[in-house]
């Protein structure tokens, strides 16, 4: 992104106003569809579905990251698999079947 | 003596120094919330029963909102800095720091009203991980508002002896402030709604 000439900036402003728009209806989006009361697998699914793309709207247009330097997505990629291993501590945890037998 | 690549790229990473740290710090954020939801799914799959609707849903949709502003404000602060338009920076700067005071009351309200009626930490493993998770969220809301504030006021000083290293500082607040938006983005759902 070219950040020194004054029209791409004011494009950019048109880009932040949608995204800014975006994020307030998927909100929206979120809330209602919470009233459905659907099953908690679903209600999960869905509403980590919506915040994943809330957020990445945010990390990709306000933060930049739809065109950054390579150091920082190396950085970043580093972050994401620690991240997922630590999120795959709870299933990890609850797939342990070992069951103690003979225990007095 | 001259602290180098303020202002300019260090030509090993392409990016300016501050970025370069500001993303590193994100980065242990990064972790350092995520050990905390890991620690709230063991804790809520490991529950016989989960408490639901004891949250005020309407405050914090309303909450949501205002952090998304503020994050609009925040990168309009910097786009202002970048057209050279110093009122529209401290107007935009300004906004978001009330924005950021403003997501701050409602929280007290919100606590004020748990605190009432016994609902403190204490009380059950829901509001013990409610509470440390938002507590913490609220301290960084409240760290980059002092940031923001040094920005508007004193530290704005550099605009006229360094404006593009003064922007760049605006740069790497703000990637703070939208990351503070982003992890509010995921504790909404999964502590109100879910």
């Amino acid at each position: 992104m070219d950040f020194t000439d004054i029209h791409e900036i004011k494009k950019h402003v048109r880009v932040y106003v949608t995204v800014f728009v975006a994020l307030l209806a998927l909100t929206m989006i979120t809330v209602a569809i919470a009233q459905l009361h659907l099953s908690v697998p679903a209600a999960v699914a869905v509403a980590i579905f919506i915040a994943t793309i809330k957020g990445s709207l945010v990390a990709g247009y306000f933060m930049h990251l739809v065109s950054e330097k390579k150091v920082i997505y190396a950085a970043l990629i580093l972050t994401v698999v620690f991240f997922a291993a630590l999120m795959w501590l709870p299933i990890f945890s609850q797939s342990d079947t070992i069951v103690y037998k003979n225990v007095p | 003596m001259e602290i180098p690549y303020v202002v300019t790229a260090r030509p090993e990473t392409g990016i300016f120094n501050a970025k370069a740290g500001i993303w590193l710090f994100l980065a242990s954020e990064v972790m350092l919330f995520g050990a905390l939801f890991t620690t709230y799914i063991l804790l809520r799959i490991g529950a016989p029963t989960w408490p639901h609707g004891e949250l005020d849903v309407a405050l914090a949709t309303v909450n949501t909102a205002v952090l998304i502003t503020s994050s609009i404000t925040m990168v309009m602060a910097w786009a202002s800095c970048l057209t050279k338009d110093f009122k529209k920076f401290r107007l935009y700067l300004g906004l978001t720091i009330l924005l950021g005071a403003t997501f701050m009351v409602i929280k007290y309200f919100e606590y004020s009203h748990h605190f009432h009626i016994g609902d403190i930490p204490s009380k059950n493993t829901f509001y013990a991980i409610y509470f440390t998770l938002t507590g913490l969220h609220g301290l960084h809301v409240l760290g980059g508002m002092i940031v923001n504030s040094y920005f508007w006021g004193p530290g704005s000083k550099m605009w006229k002896s360094e404006p593009v290293r003064f922007t760049n500082r605006i740069e790497v607040a703000g990637l703070y402030w939208h990351f503070v938006d982003l992890v509010w983005i995921f504790l909404f759902p999964t502590l109100y709604l879910l």
